[in-house]
């Protein structure tokens, strides 16, 4: 079969238009090609990668930028807690001298209030012994007075002389 | 299979007038394809723009495979034709075959010897033109006398044995296989039950001449660099 229809080409002879036909369209198709698709998508690729590079650039410099960035907030929140933690124990120590201070002053105003109660205490029993004596000197005249008032019989003031002196006798 | 060929002769040089035909089909595809493919190009490809640019990939992964991209850039649009070319004219002869007064009017343009040839001849003149111009005529003339003295004739042979295979290995393949189609046909339409048994057959068949034509696209593009590498690669 493969003979035959070479056999068929042969008798036809080379028909060597078809060669040039193919190499010409050959190379037109390679010019469309170039003009129309290659050329054109090469470029596109090519501005892509330019595209793709650049972006990947970009995209280091800003991860650095954000890096230095975070650096810097870091050193900021370290300071501000160094600043914070100064100011509390500013406060605290603060504090600490205003409670001394507000307890020595409570301290010495009891001190002072005990004091005063003391001598307002003493005062009073001072008064109180002054009024009692008073009244026991009156008391005493007033049965002094009663007894004298009283009429006295030998008997009785027999009695009452026994009486004493036994009384003095016992003491 | 005895199929003749619409042959005429114009301004006296003898055409085949189905090869004029299916070449330029084969172009218009091959043109349409990567201009439909090449519309509306984004930064950001899309669909066919994907397609044409993994073509594009494929291909220079074909070159880079031979020689450095900056040799072989120069090299990348006629990879990329060649590879379309091929693969499309090798798919055309798949569907049908389609004859008139028993001329052959529709087949792949790879089918015939002469195409596949001229398109050998055309690749190999090339790297010998790149070889002269790349690295010097002195060098040119001095690599058929590498690695050895004596060696020289055969690589002489070398060159026209190259340009053979390359287009009759191309040329063999799909003339076989369309052959192989035609006689499956012949026995599907012979008879109710052969043509019960033809159908997967056929299925079959044009599945591997499928395979069969993008595994010879590939090959010849490759060869092709293989060539134009040892041309143009110094220190070899």
């Amino acid at each position: 079969m493969l003979s035959e229809g070479l056999v068929v080409a042969a008798a036809a002879g080379i028909t060597w238009g078809d060669a040039l036909y193919q190499l010409v369209a050959f190379l037109v198709l390679m010019l469309l090609l170039k003009k129309f698709a290659w050329g054109p998508l090469v470029n596109v690729m090519k501005q892509r990668e330019e595209h793709v590079a650049s972006e990947i650039d970009k995209a280091e410099k800003a991860r650095k930028e954000a890096e230095e960035l975070l650096a810097q907030h870091q050193q900021m929140v370290k300071e501000a807690r160094q600043e914070s933690q100064k100011f509390i124990e500013q406060a605290k120590l603060q504090g600490e001298t205003q409670k001394e201070e507000i307890i020595s002053a409570a301290r010495q105003e009891a001190e002072r209030l005990k004091e005063s109660a003391r001598l307002e205490i003493q005062q009073e029993r001072e008064n109180a012994v002054k009024a009692l004596r008073e009244q026991v000197a009156s008391l005493s005249v007033l049965i002094a007075s009663k007894v004298i008032e009283k009429e006295l019989d030998e008997k009785d003031q027999e009695a009452l002389i026994q009486e004493y002196i036994k009384k003095a006798g016992e003491e | 299979m005895s199929h003749g060929s619409p042959t005429t002769v114009l301004f006296g040089i003898p055409f085949n007038l189905s090869n004029v035909l299916m070449i330029t089909v084969a172009c218009v595809i091959v043109f349409l394809i990567a201009f439909l493919c090449s519309r509306n190009l984004q930064m950001k490809p899309t669909g066919a723009q994907n397609f044409l640019e993994w073509v594009l990939d494929f291909v220079k992964g074909i070159i880079n495979s031979n020689m450095d991209w900056k040799t072989g850039a120069r090299f990348h649009l006629l990879a990329l034709t060649l590879i379309m070319y091929i693969f499309v004219s090798n798919m055309l002869g798949l569907p049908f075959a389609f004859s008139v007064n028993g001329e052959l009017w529709w087949k792949s343009p790879t089918a015939d010897p002469l195409l596949t040839l001229t398109l050998a001849s055309l690749v190999v003149g090339l790297t010998h033109y790149y070889g002269v111009k790349l690295k010097g005529g002195k060098e040119y003339i001095t690599g058929y006398s590498k690695p050895l003295k004596f060696l020289t004739p055969i690589n002489i042979i070398e060159e026209f044995a190259n340009t053979l295979t390359l287009g009759l290995r191309l040329f063999g393949n799909i003339y076989a296989g369309e052959v192989l189609l035609g006689l499956i046909a012949g026995l599907g339409i012979s008879h109710i039950i052969t043509g019960v048994l033809a159908f997967p057959l056929m299925m079959a068949w044009q599945g591997y001449s499928i395979f069969v034509g993008s595994i010879q696209a590939f090959i010849f593009t490759m060869l092709t660099m293989v060539y134009m590498s040892h041309k143009v690669n110094k220190s070899h």
